[in-house]
């Protein structure tokens, strides 16, 4: 069929024409607004970051240690068995530098962002955050990170309460 | 972990935050066709299938009952009927509204379909299910080749 | 026997492929829809039911997009479904049609996928946002390239990936689409050009992104007793697979796709494929970026793990390899109108196993195919296996 098709439909505008009007269109934006509640696990988590501590829940059929924490155990589909802080260091699993904002746009400092195995917590049970104090061509895989947190006073009880992740250089160890 | 009962999230932890998106909506083949005729020539256009002889309004590319494209366009003229309608007295937010505004689907003699408009220089209580109705249409250094060129649909003479 | 019929697909029909479209969702449905059932030789009152596949509502801006659509796929008085699994769509919608026919409820089925991401501006990455967690990382500014980026880091970390080896993907499906009518980034680049492009996301570029389209394919399907009636060469869907991972992305091992590999075994089980690289003549992994191929193709089982970069240096995997990999162009060519694409891709291997391909016909008479599209958030795998 393909070679037998003379031409394909589809009638092609420009993105220029569109935004100059030239197209014929009708805007819409979205009113919606949203509060996400943060739930029964994730609550907890929160409202422990607020004191400066990451918390997991654990499994004792599975045995493992889960961050972020979770109410059910998503490989044994059952109740999780309890709360356990872990630390707030860990390793960079991957990595990725960002140069552009939500919308596309480019962005002057790139932005390191991580995925962070916690420490304490069960092998690969990592969390999305941010890197920061070093220069992205320095980051390694495998580079030992800890969190560095807003002041007490300044946490709200959320993610963010960690401004990111630093390396953990030698002298700190 | 007790379920409490709670409306309102904002109540709970939570994060708020919104959709950051913004939409063009092309008006496509069959629709900037339609809208063009209404902002250029004031007229209310259908198209009719030469296969099963319907005839659409508004009009679509396609037939979609034997998906024969639609070539054949119509004059419907201005006018057309009330086939139902209802009263708004309340706004998307849900206030009273100052005055109420009527809805109606306009139907164009036997074509297929209709159009969604609000009625004027009319009071609620004297709408009827039947009614004949007229398009009222914007001055045309107004139209832009939207739906609302057409202000309202008024009682026919 | 898997179902109580086989199912064949007897036409097919594909819009263009462009950043913006004139055309409404429901007009590109239409086209493409029209264009499957004159291929099929059939008429609209030929079709017993109809599957919709279509992503995020967030694209067109168009909430129930399904019902929307359902028009312009044919679908008025019929039985109708809206099918999504994010970019797992355009290959799950075949599947779901399957479903339709082999379950014995219809004779025929007509799949249908669109999509129209011009809608949404600045950029239609912004409806992505509301995709991610909420609480954890929309916080911190999570855009949909960070996490494909990261995926790509840990794949090039753990076998140890030259980023000149990953732009080979680019540069060849780029080339292969310049054979396509429909294609939208076709192009004749090298691995430099992909290499210098703009650094969107370290190690994504410019040039290792496939762009935002709008576009609709559309397929027929019917089962064997009507396919013999209207073709003397359907294309029989002999395996059907799909899967997911783990919704807690940061808690798995980013570097395989395991998913995918489940996907592909139930596949290759049910049309009794047990050595792949051998038995599969070509093959049209999702490559929304050009690792995605790559990572696909072992996901796929069609070599080992981290072996897909060395095939694709030794020309394996171009139009005239031994393994024809995305003879089509693409996403990273053709252009990727989500649910669209992975149709797209099914649309080639059902003209290339018919031998209608035209110039991008690999060569060899291919029986058997491949197509797969990956989707949700990183972790859904949809597997078609087609055969003459």
């Amino acid at each position: 069929m393909s070679e037998k098709i003379k031409s394909y439909p589809g009638f092609r505008i420009k993105t220029a024409d569109l935004r100059e009007g030239k197209v014929p269109f009708e805007a819409w934006r979205p009113r919606v607004r949203y509060a996400w509640s943060a739930g029964i696990a994730m609550s907890r988590f929160l409202e422990e970051l607020k004191n400066g501590r990451i918390i997991a829940t654990y499994c004792n059929k599975c045995g493992r240690i889960m961050v972020p924490p979770r109410v059910f155990c998503e490989q044994c589909f059952k109740p999780v068995d309890g709360w356990k802080y872990v630390k707030d260091t860990g390793t960079i699993n991957t990595y990725s530098v960002s140069f552009i904002a939500g919308d596309a746009s480019r962005i002057k400092e790139p932005i390191i962002v991580a995925v962070i195995d916690i420490d304490g917590a069960s092998p690969g049970m990592g969390i999305l955050h941010k890197i920061g104090e070093i220069n992205w061509k320095e980051v390694k895989f495998g580079m030992k990170v800890k969190a560095v947190w807003k002041p007490p006073e300044e946490r709200v009880g959320s993610i963010t309460d960690i401004k990111y992740f630093k390396p953990i250089r030698e002298e700190t160890l | 972990m007790s379920l409490e009962k709670i409306t309102d999230p904002r109540r709970m932890r939570h994060w708020l935050g919104h959709m950051e998106t913004d939409y063009r909506y092309t008006l496509g083949i069959a629709g900037e066709r339609f809208l063009n005729e209404i902002k250029e020539n004031a007229r209310i256009m259908g198209a009719r299938c030469k296969r099963c002889g319907v005839i659409y309004v508004p009009p679509k590319m396609y037939c979609e009952e034997c998906f024969e494209k639609l070539e054949e366009w119509i004059d419907l003229g201005t006018r057309g009927e009330v086939y139902t309608y209802t009263i708004a007295y309340v706004d998307m937010d849900g206030n009273r509204l100052a005055e109420p505004v009527i809805y109606a689907l306009i139907t164009f003699g036997d074509a297929y379909g209709g159009l969604i408009h609000k009625l004027g220089e009319v009071k609620p209580e004297e709408v009827w299910i039947g009614m004949p109705v007229e398009a009222v249409f914007k001055p045309p250094q107004e139209r832009k080749g939207s739906i609302t060129d057409i202000k309202y649909f008024k009682p026919a003479q | 026997m898997f179902g109580k019929k086989r199912v064949a697909i007897v036409g097919a029909g594909l819009t263009l492929f462009r950043r913006n479209l004139k055309e409404t969702g429901k007009e590109l449905a239409y086209e493409a829809s029209k264009m499957a059932l004159d291929a099929a030789g059939m008429e609209l009152s030929d079709i017993q039911s109809v599957v919709m596949g279509t992503a995020p509502d967030a694209f067109d801006g168009v909430h129930m997009k399904g019902e929307y659509l359902a028009d312009g796929a044919g679908a008025r008085n019929k039985p109708y479904v809206r099918v999504y699994v994010g970019g797992g769509t355009g290959v799950f919608t075949p599947l779901a049609g399957w479903w339709h026919v082999a379950s014995g409820q219809f004779d025929t089925c007509l799949v249908v996928c669109e999509e129209k991401m011009s809608s949404c501006f600045p950029h239609p990455a912004y409806a992505f946002t509301t995709i991610f967690d909420n609480i954890l990382a929309r916080p911190l500014g999570t855009t949909l390239i960070w996490i494909f980026a990261l995926e790509m880091h840990r794949y090039m970390h753990k076998h140890n990936i030259k980023k000149e080896q990953i732009a080979r993907v680019a540069v060849k499906n780029k080339r292969n689409a310049l054979d396509h009518p429909c294609a939208q980034l076709a192009a004749n680049i090298t691995v430099e050009d992909v290499l210098n492009s703009e650094i969107m996301c370290w190690p994504v570029q410019r040039l290792d992104i496939s762009p935002t389209s709008d576009g609709a394919a559309a397929l027929v399907l019917a089962s064997e007793d009507v396919a013999k009636k209207v073709t003397d060469n359907p294309v029989w869907i002999d395996g059907v697979g799909w899967c997911i991972d783990s919704t807690i992305w940061t808690n798995r091992d980013l570097y395989y796709p395991d998913y995918v590999e489940y996907a592909a075994r139930m596949a290759y089980k049910m049309a009794g494929i047990k050595n792949p690289p051998k038995e599969i003549d070509l093959a049209e992994p999702y490559d929304p970026f050009d690792y995605k191929e790559l990572h696909h193709m072992e996901g796929l089982l069609l070599c080992r793990k981290g072996e897909a970069p060395k095939l694709t240096e030794e020309g394996v995997t171009a139009r005239d390899g031994d393994l024809p990999i995305c003879p089509s162009g693409g996403l990273l060519g053709v252009g990727n109108p989500i649910a669209a694409a992975g149709a797209m891709k099914v649309c080639e291997v059902f003209w290339q196993l018919r031998g209608e391909a035209g110039k991008r016909q690999v060569p060899g008479d291919p029986r058997t195919g491949v197509a797969q599209a990956w989707g949700d958030l990183m972790q859904y795998g949809s597997v078609i296996v087609l055969r003459r």
